[in-house]
């Protein structure tokens, strides 16, 4: 068998490895999807094809906040081959949030619009018929009118007084975190960290949202059974979370749902949401046929939860001889129009400040703030990527204005075994400073004695 | 006009599992008639390959080969509960969980061949080709296949076995922010080396040299397609990725993938990488979970590169030849029509290494 494998460098750490004599693991054993991917013999969700299928196509907002004023589907139902339009009022509890089955809320996102839109391409009315094309067709015919609302783009100004309100069921444009208005971390005193710094370092970082991508897109197709039980095809990235909500939302019994999954063509965090499954089932349980709903690429890139858009303001006090005494810092997630999992990947981002540096003195407000926007939701790295874009650019920054070596000054404020990070966890198992020794050796970046003798399990002169 | 050469640096860790409301995943074992192992879950593989470590772990646990596991997953009727796959949390929690399953199939599989031969079975040992034998005399010994039929015809016995992993629910001190979300850490650091064209503005990433701590590669092909993978995306998202390119505006969003560029294979850096292992005290076999965390050291080191490179110091993703432009044309001291200003010049290079 052909394959790169990664050198690995068994000097680092050598007296906490037990090798033992593994036989199988760290071995390289094939891929057990492998060849079914190479020769396009693995079956995905929509490999399913069944001769009494059904088509879904979803009629979406073409505004960014609107009133809904008018609905009127009778051109819709008159495309022949359309066999039914849904609307909220098809749907037995319109009203969730993802992460209900953790305790979080509360309810925000209808699964049809109901009087408002609150982003452009918010679902309205669900088109189910024989063929794609009559589906398209019927979506084409569906009549809205539509009443503008005010609407707010920019997280900053969506939380200034007078903005108009995204999401009247949040009732603010915040998320609110057991009574605070954003996720805090209080470590220490920044304040005093900054009055005895000297130097005191403050920048502005920006993303810009972005897309999952998987060469999959979303989708799933529900076929009801001889027992009444719906079987659930799906490229969800979590098969009991879709179920248990999917349930809830169509206020059944658990056990009547069946969801069946676990080959997914790439997922990357945008399969975790519950977008398609509960209108299929429910268009399923209407019609009494299988129905297929499966995201268009417009849809995955527009319509489906991107990666949010995050603002960060971050101020450092910072000493002569390197080390970071104090870090403030300002996160803005742009959750768009429903909260999803945000709420969740803002306090995951929250816990990660102030990035793997000991800093004795932190403070974090991250607002998980409302625009009228396509809503952002997981993404591979959710909460955490775009912070260490502005956490490792700031470092850089922090160097080049010292005139430092940037790995030394990492090294200098690397955490290590024993620090307690401001999340107040006591840091273990640590390797910052070894990574970056040997990429440092990778690249025959040379770094003084003192710098490579440092190690993770214990701080110099400790 | 000059292509110019930079090099950046970014350091990372990322966390293991994310907990909020208690983080399970089950795993079943059981043997069939066959000697052939049947794991049973209700995980995902997105393509990260859930299936093959499961079965590796298992297989490592048994002492059996990789070839008697057959994974059977995501079926809500037939596999036990699992939260999902995100977090990087697979392999941690599945890991876990099939192993102790495959620990307790292990202890009913030894009891079963010490019945079979006659023997004390704290005696017995596997030796990874899939015979049980007696430490020190490996002349007594039984074949799986042939145990399997004879715990099922004979002995009356099951051979299988039950496992979970749990991370405990936390709750954050909302006042603090103090909270225990994750499992471990794993670590990484990139240098990314790019060449800018000062005309054009297009950066071009040549090399992406990458160091991480993985706690344990459980299959080291797999971890190199993890880390490479990631790089790629990480550069993606650097250089080319977003639904909104003019964010918060809401126009220009592209709508398929001639609108939303991602690097080819033609763009893709010269790689290498190197694997540091500290074992993870609760991890399957000291793994940490590495799968999202790939995409992140590449997007500042590239960005520290290209300041390296040009002195353009980009605080805005993603990095498109437009804001490297702007950024050379306010080092320069010309303004949006390329006309001299009255603002302070300064060279577009010259910034030393230090």
């Amino acid at each position: 068998m052909n394959h790169r494998v990664n050198p690995i460098d068994k000097s680092y750490f050598a007296g906490e490895r037990r090798d033992g004599d593994f036989t199988v693991i760290g071995s390289v054993v094939q891929r057990s999807d492998v060849l079914g991917h190479v020769t396009g013999r693995t079956e995905f969700f929509e490999d399913l094809a069944l001769p009494d299928m059904l088509h879904l196509k979803m009629y979406r907002s073409e505004r960014h906040h609107a009133r809904i004023s008018g609905l009127d589907v009778t051109e819709a139902l008159a495309v022949p081959g359309v066999v039914r339009v849904l609307t909220h009022a098809d749907i037995p509890n319109n009203l969730y949030t993802p992460l209900k089955l953790i305790g979080v809320g509360p309810d925000d996102e209808p699964i049809l619009a109901e009087d408002t839109v609150r982003y452009l391409g918010d679902p309205i009315c669900a088109v189910i018929a024989e063929t794609e094309a009559a589906a398209y067709e019927g979506v084409s015919r569906v009549r809205v009118d539509y009443t503008d609302l005010p609407a707010v783009f920019d997280v900053e100004e969506a939380l200034a007084e007078g903005a108009p309100l995204v999401n009247e069921y949040q009732g603010q444009n915040h998320f609110i975190y057991e009574g605070h208005h954003c996720r805090r971390i209080r470590f220490g005193d920044v304040d005093k960290a900054f009055a005895e710094a000297d130097h005191v370092f403050e920048w502005r970082y920006q993303s810009a949202p972005i897309e999952q991508a998987p060469a999959e897109t979303t989708g799933c197709v529900v076929v009801p059974q001889a027992d009444g039980r719906l079987r659930v095809h799906s490229d969800t990235q979590a098969c009991f979370f879709t179920l248990d909500n999917t349930a809830l939302i169509l206020e059944t019994p658990f056990n009547k749902l069946r969801v069946v999954g676990g080959t997914v063509g790439g997922g990357f965090g945008g399969k975790v949401d519950v977008v398609v499954e509960p209108v299929a089932c429910v268009g399923a349980m209407l019609t009494g046929r299988p129905v297929k709903f499966v995201y268009t690429r417009y849809e995955e890139m527009q319509v489906s939860s991107p990666r949010a858009a995050e603002r960060i303001y971050i101020k450092d006090a910072v000493m002569n001889d390197g080390r970071i005494t104090g870090r403030k810092v300002t996160l803005y997630v742009d959750a768009g129009a429903y909260a999803r999992h945000s709420p969740y990947g803002t306090t995951k981002a929250a816990a990660h400040l102030p990035g793997p540096y000991s800093i004795p003195n932190v403070w974090a407000d991250c607002h998980c703030v409302f625009t009228n926007r396509t809503p952002s939701s997981a993404m591979r790295g959710f909460g955490v990527t775009i912070g260490d874009f502005a956490l490792e650019t700031q470092m850089d920054r922090i160097a080049r204005e010292l005139g430092m070596d940037p790995l030394r000054l990492r090294l200098i404020n690397a955490y290590r075994d024993g620090d307690m990070k401001a999340h107040r966890k006591i840091a273990e198992g640590t390797a910052l400073v070894e990574v970056i020794q040997k990429a440092a050796e990778m690249v025959g970046h040379e770094l003084p004695d003192a710098y490579r003798r440092m190690s993770s399990t214990h701080r110099e002169g400790r | 006009m000059a292509k110019l050469r930079g090099r950046g640096y970014a350091s990372v860790n990322y966390p293991t599992g994310m907990n909020l409301g208690g983080d399970p995943s089950q795993a079943l074992i059981h043997s069939t008639t066959t000697g052939t192992f049947v794991v049973s879950l209700s995980s995902v593989d997105l393509g990260q390959g859930i299936k093959t470590i499961a079965a590796q772990c298992a297989a490592e646990t048994l002492g059996l080969p990789y070839g008697n596991i057959i994974v059977d997953t995501a079926d809500t009727d037939t596999g036990p509960h699992c939260m999902g796959t995100f977090a990087s949390r697979g392999t941690h929690r599945v890991g876990n969980a099939v192993i102790m399953a495959a620990a307790e199939a292990r202890e009913v599989m030894l009891e079963v061949a010490a019945e079979e031969l006659e023997v004390d079975a704290a005696d017995l040992e596997t030796d990874g080709t899939g015979f049980i034998q007696v430490r020190g005399a490996d002349e007594k010994r039984i074949h799986i296949t042939d145990l399997a039929l004879a715990a099922h015809f004979e002995h009356g016995r099951t051979i299988s076995g039950r496992g979970i992993f749990l991370k405990e629910k936390n709750e954050p001190v909302p006042e603090t922010g103090e909270m225990d979300p994750d499992s471990c850490q794993a670590h990484a650091c990139t240098v990314a080396v790019v060449e800018v064209d000062d005309e054009t503005g297009v950066v071009e990433v040549l090399e992406l040299h990458n160091a991480y701590e993985m706690g344990r590669a459980l299959n080291p092909a797999m971890a190199a397609q993890q880390v490479e993978g990631g790089a790629w995306m990480g550069m993606s998202h650097a250089l080319f990725e977003a639904t909104e390119p003019y964010y918060p505006a809401r126009d220009h969003g592209p709508r398929d993938f001639s609108e939303y560029l991602m690097p080819t294979a033609a763009d893709i850096p010269v790689q290498r990488s190197v694997i540091l292992e500290r074992p993870a005290a609760n991890g399957p076999f000291g793994a940490k979970g590495i799968g999202e965390m790939t995409a992140n050291a590449p997007i500042p080191a590239i960005g520290n590169a290209i300041f390296d490179a040009c002195g353009v110091r980009l605080d805005s993703m993603p990095f498109t030849p437009e804001k490297v432009l702007r950024g050379l044309d306010e080092l320069r001291g010309l303004d949006e029509l390329g006309d001299a200003s009255e603002r302070a010049h300064a060279p577009a290079t010259g910034h030393e290494r230090p």
